[in-house]
């Protein structure tokens, strides 16, 4: 029990695929503007790493070891059409607001480092509970900051108004500089510096 | 759009890092000298000049819809863009892979000096996001897509070549304990990319 409750919790914080391993930055930064786009790229790769983590271990034995990485981009790409298909279907908007950040979950870091470093050499169950974990940990990230983007950025969340109106009245201005690209980085980069220096502290 | 607006385009506003954040996962782990970095920063630069236009004619004789009637009246209706993703990457882990050996071939100095990084280049966001934007902006011939392609790998270039000279000089800087390393990093690109978006909006 504490084994997979070790596999479940370890990625969330001590060994955070983003702030600790800084694997998977690719994609993600570019969809945190706002919590929605967000949440649902958070789900997206935590599907993908949990499934594509299952299916090779699976396969782990019958894979050589000389093809493997085309044989991992093959399980992963066929999972992230399905994911793809699947959010084309019911949630439209989020999926064109996402773009091409779905077909970039295939060269994610996070599930190509997971199948190698884990998947290879690990059971079915627990690989498939160690992509659930870090495709967890990697959306806990990804909605914090889309929280502090979206609440300081356009004074929504989830689209919905939460800085009241008399704030904008008394001369409350939205930071327009959260919504940009850059700012995505300098909000990981703080939330490493927590995550770090609360981790040494203890 | 000329060719040249295009590149500049590529280069320094629609820039890969600064604006997409793509291929970042390289982008930090191997911009600790100057050195290294350039030689990752070639490398992409070459595969993505090569597989953007290969990914274009894929993209325009196969995935597009209705794009077969080429081969016969019948699969005028047949629309295979599902398949982009799998496609596209089998493209570029192949052409990484017989690049590797036509280098190896061919110019062994070379080979050593991109070394490592070129197998690593097949699950660069960078080169499956290049090809995706491609796909989406819809160029109309293969000169363009392949100015595109040198644009952002050169856009790329500069980025991980800048951060790198950069993470070089603030080595001995006192930097508090736990912003160290990755987090600096972060924080760095960030104002870099503060300074890159001062290149928005111009128009050539």
């Amino acid at each position: 029990m504490s084994a997979i409750k070790k596999l479940l919790i370890e990625p969330l914080r001590k060994a955070n695929p983003i702030t600790v391993l800084v694997l998977g930055i690719c994609s993600c930064l570019a969809v945190t503007a706002q919590l929605k786009p967000a949440l649902v790229m958070g789900a997206s790769v935590t599907v993908v790493t949990a499934l594509s983590n299952l299916i090779i271990s699976l396969l782990r034995k019958g894979i050589p070891s000389r093809i493997r990485i085309i044989v991992q981009l093959v399980v992963v790409a066929t999972l992230v059409i399905l994911v793809d298909q699947f959010l084309k279907a019911f949630v439209y908007d989020v999926s064109k607001q996402l773009s091409v950040f779905v077909g970039l979950i295939i060269t994610n870091c996070i599930v190509m480092g997971r199948l190698e470093a884990f998947a290879m050499s690990h059971k079915p169950w627990e690989s498939f509970l160690d992509g659930l974990g870090n495709g967890l940990g990697y959306s806990l990230i990804l909605v914090i900051v889309a929280f502090f983007r979206e609440l300081f950025g356009s004074g929504t969340l989830f689209g919905y108004q939460v800085v009241p109106q008399s704030f904008y009245e008394a001369g409350y201005q939205n930071n327009g500089l959260m919504i940009l690209p850059p700012m995505a980085l300098v909000v990981v980069g703080v939330i490493i510096w927590i995550n770090n220096s609360k981790t040494e502290s203890k | 759009m000329s060719l040249f607006n295009l590149f500049i385009k590529s280069v320094f506003v629609d820039n890969m890092i600064f604006a997409y954040f793509l291929g970042m996962c390289s982008y930090l782990a191997v911009s600790k000298t100057v050195k290294t970095s350039f030689g990752l920063g070639v490398a992409v630069t070459f595969v993505l000049v090569v597989t953007v236009p290969i990914n274009f004619l894929v993209n325009k004789y196969l995935l597009a819809p209705g794009t077969l009637a080429w081969l016969s009246p019948n699969f005028a209706t047949v629309d295979l863009s599902f398949l982009t993703y799998i496609l596209f990457i089998a493209i570029i882990a192949a052409i990484v892979q017989i690049l590797e050996m036509v280098i190896e071939k061919f110019s062994p100095a070379l080979y050593s000096a991109l070394g490592i990084f070129l197998p690593l280049i097949a699950v660069n966001c960078a080169i499956l996001g290049c090809s995706l934007f491609m796909q989406e902006r819809g160029f109309s011939n293969v000169g363009q897509a392949a100015v595109f392609g040198l644009g952002s790998g050169l856009g790329w270039l500069l980025a991980i070549v800048g951060i790198a000279a950069i993470r070089e000089k603030i080595r001995y800087s006192h930097i508090p304990k736990g912003l160290q390393g990755v987090g600096i990093a972060f924080i760095i690109t960030g104002l870099m990319g503060i300074a890159f978006m001062a290149f928005m909006g111009i128009k050539l």
